[in-house]
């Protein structure tokens, strides 16, 4: 037997995180020590790429660990699917470790830095052993230390109390999810009673155990990925953890959720029927249009990101859905175009999305500010990271020649290639579809022009962002290692579809050919019907700019004198008069104005001492969580009849509940 | 290797007409619109005077202004010539169009939106911000309508790059589609809104309630003024041989066809005279709209448009 090496290096890289982690807890209130660590554990997440990279052109490797319980060992496995999270994993928590090294305060009132340590580590670990896992059992184990290390990590600074009603909810919610995804392998087992994943993918589904083994996993994934009507916890959770947490949160957790659905989906289930597609495909768009239109209307700058991580998740699962149309139609080419697509948005949304989420750390760092009514001017004290975090504007905006516009372009080709389904209806829905997508990407390019602009340009709201300073030098590094990522992914598509070659033929058995032959032009299918080449896009715009300053240069002259702002001639021009976050998002708001729940009020003209407020918040609270939650209190009400608070009553209800069970088995 | 050199001398040929060309255009439209006024106007070449008058004239800049806001003039004008190399406007043989297809043009004109809406806030001006958020307003809405109906014609020509799509489109037998019917009206609409024009934008105003373009100008002088509009100038001329090169395709010359290329240039001054007159005709029977009516108007175009993709799936696929 042939040695699985890169399956061994991850395993003990996972293991080396979680010494890491321990590691940290010998000495849990020493800043020194944890600052130590930080660095180290980027080493790992580098090394960590590494294997990825080797294991994605490797064939599957398994192995037995002598972990678990007696009779139900832990089967570990990489393929290319995990190999690719691997990478993805690896790369970012790289950048975000370093910039943890510089963003780590000893801060009284929140954990100790020791401990901040160890569940950060132990978070790596999880989502690396989630990636690996190989059985059920395993999986769940590695899925819950994942949610409760994260969960302890959004509550570092628990003496506020929102800040703890944030974690409750994201630990409410992640269990639903865990529930879901547990009945999900119960489906999946098919009455084996065997739960390794090995066994799923040999049994052979029928229709209806695979549709409900389907659902559960697009509702128990979706709720970890932030879905409708499943993503409440995600604008609370995000914003209340520390800025590195927010960022691994926001670009690799998600991405695990997004791991869990196409392993189950096309791994474990095998097959797919096209209708699960278009489920996935509606609740997809629905969340991204949901996520960045409330995005739009957010004055807090982390929340803000929150809800676009909503409108990212939306975008790669509607790709999924599309690659589940395909695929249950048999058109497998098209369904690997999809997939590609897919992973390609998962890799460029954990990039950018880490980027900005630092970017908002530094930020909070130089001003402690998050609201956006208070910031502005930045790029004049904080150049390094107002430069970083325009690169991650542009990509996220879905602009060429970087990486967000490279994974919507070829989403946009896979729903232009839609009207070959056989049918008809569908013919008619995907139209609509591309255009909600299309909507949705100029959309964000709003958003991020109110995050940019607000946050970075203009000028300062407040006086004690004169005294900002810059980000220290490892911020800098982590900043820079992500904001160079964008740009790689983006002027680099065909390597990127290269890597991702191997997971579509192994999942849909199929490849998207890269068409032309040459590494410069993306041309999926056919480069008849389309290509991109975004180096060649990227030196027509460089080489045009520089003519055109050149050639000003050249041909006229260099004078220039400063003076105040003209502002059409208006005297007093205060930083009060620009746009605040809330004026910047009300086109928004007008807009889409159904989908809010508004309330507010607005001072009389002749007011003394006028007071204006208003506030859009999500209506699916009051439809959902508010009739649930009191339907839970109601029915916990009645269950308390039960409760006497005597210990014989409670040993008469185990003596008939037994009584019970042994009439309904013998 | 021929083909390709002939190839690289049309992409130039048509990026430096366009270049050039882009301010005459709107000299024609502000003319017509004088004479439709009852005006004499002020002649053809007065968009060249400007140009020349503001590149000669010293920069005065605010003192708040950061780089970027420096740097945005010329990355605007960047974009849109590139847009400008893309659309097929004489010949459809532009090695660029492998490169850049329909949905990057839509891209390249989203990114000088971008810069423009940043250097509009940059100074941090009552003006300027606001002329930055009704601009993004307006792109939100009119990028996914315009996107619809390069949508369509992509499906009608199995393509997404522009060169195929014309060519598709100038050699097909006289058929009217109905889904290229809707989809010109919708691109009438996104073009007036996207060019600052009545009934979305007045270019001829100062007036604090309506303005749009030229509130995020407003801190803009100098070259830095000049390179601003003429990437304004160069965006109506993308817009309108975009609309020529979709719902009047004719004229066009085909790859390597250097008679068919010199044949292509009075058809499409041609083109664009009569294409110039007609925008300021509209220009002149409309009137301005409140800014909030502007989402109605381009929610319709986009309606119309996703409208049209409808109908070409079901009637014509």
């Amino acid at each position: 037997m042939r040695m699985p090496a890169p399956l061994d290096a991850a395993l003990l890289l996972a293991g080396g995180w979680l010494a890491l982690g321990l590691g940290a807890m010998a000495s849990p209130r020493s800043i020194a020590l944890a600052r130590a660590l930080f660095p180290a554990g980027a080493l790992v997440g580098l090394a960590l790429a590494a294997v990825g990279l080797a294991g994605l052109f490797d064939a599957p490797a398994v192995r037995l660990l002598p972990l678990g319980l007696p009779e139900l060992p832990f089967h570990a496995r990489l393929d290319c699917l995990s190999a690719f999270f691997l990478v993805l994993l690896g790369s970012v928590s790289a950048a975000v470790s370093v910039f943890a090294r510089g963003y780590l305060r000893d801060d009284p009132g929140s954990h100790p830095p020791g401990l901040q340590a160890l569940c950060y580590h132990v978070f790596l670990a999880s989502m690396a052993l989630v990636l690996l896992a190989d059985d059920a059992y395993f999986f769940m184990v590695a899925w819950e230390s994942m949610a409760l290390s994260s969960f302890f990590l959004v509550i570092t600074d628990h003496r506020h109390a929102e800040i703890r009603r944030a974690g409750y909810l994201y630990l409410l919610i992640a269990h639903l999810g865990a529930i879901s995804i547990l009945l999900c392998f119960g489906a999946l087992q098919g009455g084996s009673g065997d739960y390794t994943f090995d066994t799923m993918r040999e049994i052979h589904q029928p229709a209806a155990w695979a549709s409900v083994a389907f659902l559960l996993a697009l509702a128990g994934f979706g709720a970890k990925a932030g879905l409708l009507p499943l993503h409440v916890w995600l604008p609370e959770a995000h914003p209340a953890a520390p800025s590195p947490v927010s960022a691994l949160l926001s670009a690799v957790m998600l991405k695990t959720a997004v791991y869990g659905m196409l392993r189950v989906t096309l791994d474990l289930i095998g097959f797919s029927l096209w209708w699960w597609g278009v489920v996935a495909l509606a609740v997809g768009l629905a969340s991204a249009l949901f996520g960045i239109v409330f995005a739009a209307v957010q004055s807090d700058m982390k929340r803000l990101l929150a809800y676009s991580s909503i409108e990212n998740v939306g975008l790669i699962v509607a790709g999924f859905g599309l690659a589940l149309v395909f695929h249950g139609f048999g058109m497998a080419r098209l369904a690997a175009l999809a997939l590609t697509a897919t992973l390609y948005h998962c890799l460029n949304h954990a990039f950018f999305k880490g980027l900005l989420f630092l970017a908002t750390g530094s930020v909070l760092h130089a001003t402690s500010e998050r609201s956006l009514g208070r910031l502005g001017g930045l790029i004049h004290r904080m150049p390094w990271v107002a430069w970083c975090a325009l690169v991650g504007t542009i990509a996220i905006a879905g602009l060429p020649p970087l990486n967000g516009f490279a994974s919507e372009w070829l989403l946009l080709q896979a729903f232009l290639f839609t009207p070959g389904l056989p049918q008809a209806y569908l013919n008619m829905l995907v139209p609509l579809a591309a255009a909600a997508v299309a909507l949705t990407a100029a959309l964000s390019g709003y958003v991020m022009v109110k995050f940019y602009g607000v946050v970075f340009l203009g000028q300062a709201r407040e006086a004690k962002l004169a005294q900002a300073h810059d980000a220290d030098l490892w911020q800098r590094a982590g900043l820079a290692w992500l904001a160079a990522g964008c740009v790689a992914l983006g002027l680099a598509p065909t390597i990127v579809i290269g890597l991702v070659d191997p997971i579509a033929r192994m999942l849909v058995a199929s490849g998207m050919d890269t068409g032309s032959g040459s590494w410069l032009f993306v041309a999926p299918i056919d480069p008849a019907r389309a290509s991109y080449s975004p180096v060649i896009f990227l030196l027509g715009v460089a080489a045009l700019v520089a003519i055109a300053w050149g050639s000003v240069r050249f041909f006229y002259h260099g004078r220039m004198r400063r003076a105040a702002a003209w502002d059409c001639g208006f005297p007093f021009i205060g930083p009060r008069m620009q746009d605040s976050a809330e004026g910047f998002g009300q086109p928004v708001k007008v807009v889409f104005r159904p989908m809010f729940r508004i309330r507010g009020e607005a001072p009389a003209p002749l007011d003394t001492r006028p007071r204006y407020h208003e506030s859009a918040d999500d209506r699916l609270w009051g439809w959902l969580y508010v009739p649930v939650a009191r339907a839970v209190d109601r029915a916990t009400g009645l269950v308390t009849v039960l409760q006497r608070g005597r210990i014989s009553v409670y040993l008469l209800y185990s003596f008939a509940t037994l009584l019970l069970l042994l009439l309904i088995v013998r | 290797m021929n083909a390709s050199l002939s190839g690289l001398a049309a992409q130039f040929t048509e990026l430096a007409l366009a270049v050039l060309l882009a301010p005459l255009l709107t000299g024609w439209v502000n003319q017509c619109r004088a004479w439709l006024q009852n005006k004499s106007g002020p002649g053809l070449l007065q968009p060249y005077r400007l140009l020349g008058k503001l590149f000669q004239k010293e920069i005065v800049l605010a003192t708040n202004a950061s780089p970027l806001f420096r740097a945005a003039p010329y990355l605007i004008f960047g974009c849109l010539a590139l847009a400008a190399a893309i659309v097929p406007t004489l010949g459809t043989d532009l090695p660029l169009n492998a490169a850049a297809d329909a949905i990057a043009l839509v891209g390249l004109l989203a990114l000088a939106r971008l810069f423009i809406s940043l250097a509009g806030m940059d100074v941090g001006t009552a003006f300027g911000t606001l002329g930055a958020r009704r601009e993004m307003l307006v792109g939100f809405l009119a990028e996914p309508a315009l996107l619809m109906v390069l949508f369509t014609a992509s499906l009608i020509s199995q393509s997404t790059s522009l060169a195929t799509i014309v060519e598709t489109l100038a050699h097909r037998d006289f058929v009217i589609y109905p889904s290229l019917a809707f989809a010109g009206v919708a691109f009438t609409m996104v073009s007036l809104a996207e060019n600052a024009r009545i009934p979305v934008d007045n270019p001829a105003t100062h007036l604090e309630l309506t303005m749009i373009h030229e509130a995020m100008i407003l801190e803009y002088s100098g070259r830095h003024l000049a390179m601003v509009e003429w990437a304004a100038s160069l965006k109506l001329f993308v817009y309108s041989c975009m609309g020529l090169a979709l719902f009047f395709p004719w004229g066009v010359a085909g790859g390597g066809d250097w008679l068919g290329i010199v044949l292509a240039l009075p058809a499409l001054l041609a083109k664009l005279a009569v294409g110039g007159a007609a925008l300021a005709l509209i220009e002149i029977v409309s009137a301005k709209m409140r800014i909030f009516r502007a989402p109605e108007f381009l929610g319709t175009a986009f309606l119309l448009a996703v409208l049209a993709l409808l109908v070409h799936v079901l009637l014509e696929g």
